[in-house]
């Protein structure tokens, strides 16, 4: 069913009887030319770009729990591609270019919204790394802007501007940033996956990876075997689990990420903001709840959820930035498992066994991917050929000494 | 994650105390070691989910380096150890 105003004018005229289900529930079949392992975000993107722009038939995505379970619904749904590194840059620039055509492309409402993100600076030094970096994206024609501290004391009074440590000196704006419904965008690519026939197979754990000569033949799954052409795993905080059913040595570690949501409020915070004093971000939801989260945990975990302290960090960040927040109260907080790469930045790549491809180490950055993930996965794995937006995220680059470090940490995955 | 940790020199002290080094399986190659060796010292990490042993140092307190050994899903601490004792094959 193609959703339109006329749809839901005509169904509402019939009492919302006619609504059909957003996708099937098939059984699985014995054998896909194409599986995916994951049904979050990036896997279900995978196989909705697969099917549809590089016409794969017979594509299935296996989800051990519910379709979007994972971190694409556990995420502060923030979109934007204000990058450093040449290596990075590209490719979230693309994503946000899909991003700007996905609810024409999938029939679907994202509700993405381009309010713009702003990173504020605290410093001089601070100030010139703003300003190399906005350069940055203008190199790869992405359009930045800074924001001298009156500008911004006009456009956000609530902020502390004048903190002893961190004095506000500016901000980095990227216009064509902002949110989407995160969920949304889970539904819609799967829907969009569904309508172009790929299965959905859901509660269907995957338990081994069977190889006959070397070669990726199938999957042992709680669902029985299934067996494929070529596996492409999207596992993302179970990409080290999943990995080594198929005796792969990878670079990730899985660490524990927490958000958070407040009471609805009307609308105060117009942008999505971040902060320079430690790793702070908010946005306010359609809803009006204010979202936002900052660091890692900093121990590797494979439990969604965190710790109080961390809890109690991220309080103290906010109050920081915005001394109003300590009036307002927080409904919900929850935890998601990244899978942290050892530079921070993604890999998306063939493996040594030929018909394995590999999509993970999103850190806690992989919502804004999504749609880039999925199509520069795809033409992995239908073309056998990396896209020219993901040719610095290959998996080898960290042997052969190019790893892409935005933050300059070093390989120490609780520090990026 | 625990909230609080039993430094073998400190007692019970807060996780805040505490940074974490990472994996405490790996071995710091000779340096005349091949490309290979120093490269999965340096990037690849076995990740388990469960029981897992890591580097953790007293940061704000002894400053020694410990073993904690803990479970990655559970959260639960078994035990820690100094872990220059635990180099040497015993422990305090």
């Amino acid at each position: 069913m193609r959703y339109s105003a006329f749809a839901l004018v005509k169904q509402a005229l019939q009492g919302n009887r006619g609504w059909t289900p957003a996708w099937r529930e098939p059984q699985p079949k014995p054998h896909y030319d194409v599986i995916i392992v994951g049904g979050g975000g990036h896997g279900l993107a995978t196989a909705y770009y697969l099917a549809k722009e590089f016409g794969v038939k017979n594509i299935a995505v296996l989800e051990k729990g519910y379709l979007g379970s994972g971190n694409v619904g556990r995420n502060t749904t923030i979109v934007r591609s204000n990058y450093l590194l040449p290596g990075n840059e590209p490719f979230y620039e693309f994503s946000l270019k899909l991003w700007e055509g996905l609810e024409q492309d999938l029939n679907y409402n994202v509700m993405l919204s381009q309010r713009g993100i702003i990173n504020l600076f605290h410093n001089d030094a601070d100030r010139d790394a703003h300003i190399r970096r906005g350069n940055a994206m203008w190199m790869e024609g992405v359009p930045a802007e800074m924001l001298d501290r009156e500008t911004l004391k006009k456009m956000m009074p609530f902020l502390n501007f004048d903190h002893a440590r961190f004095p506000i000196m500016g901000g980095l704006l990227q216009k064509r940033a902002g949110t989407a419904r995160h969920d949304a965008v889970a539904w819609g690519f799967a829907r969009g996956a569904d309508r172009h026939g790929v299965d959905l197979i859901q509660h269907c754990e995957v338990t081994g990876i069977r190889r006959e000569n070397g070669v990726v033949v199938g999957v042992e799954t709680s669902r029985g075997f299934i067996g494929c052409g070529k596996l492409g795993l999207a596992a993302a905080g179970n990409t080290s689990v999943v990995g080594q059913m198929a005796g792969l040595k990878l670079p990730i570690e899985s660490h524990v990420l927490q958000a958070f949501v407040t009471e609805g409020l009307k609308p105060c915070i117009d942008h999505v903001i971040t902060y320079g004093a430690g790793h702070f971000y908010i946005s306010q939801s359609d809803k009006g709840g204010l979202v936002f989260g900052a660091e890692i945990d900093g121990f590797s975990s494979y439990a969604q959820r965190g710790g109080l302290a961390t809890v109690e960090h991220v309080m103290e960040e906010g109050v920081t930035m915005i001394p109003g927040l300590s009036r307002v109260r927080v409904l919900r907080s929850w935890g998601g498992v990244m899978d942290m790469s050892m530079d921070g930045s993604p890999i998306i790549s063939r493996t040594d066994i030929d018909n394995l491809y590999l999509n993970c180490g999103w850190c806690y950055g992989g919502f804004k991917a999504t749609p880039a993930s999925g199509f520069c996965f795809a033409h992995l794995i239908a073309k056998g050929e990396t896209h020219p937006a993901a040719r610095f995220l290959r998996l080898d680059r960290f042997e052969r000494g190019y790893p892409i470090d935005e933050h300059g940490a070093g390989p120490q995955p609780n520090l990026h | 994650m625990a909230s609080l940790i039993h430094c073998p020199h400190c007692g019970i002290r807060p996780k805040e105390e505490f940074t974490v080094r990472g994996d405490a399986s790996l071995v710091r190659p000779e340096p005349d070691a091949s490309d290979e060796a120093w490269h999965e010292y340096v990037h690849i990490r076995a990740n388990p989910r469960g029981r897992t042993r890591e580097h953790w140092q007293h940061l704000y307190g002894c400053r020694r380096f410990l073993v904690v050994e803990r479970d990655t899903v559970t959260h639960e601490v078994y035990s820690v150890t100094d872990g220059a004792a635990a180099a040497r094959g015993g422990s305090r």
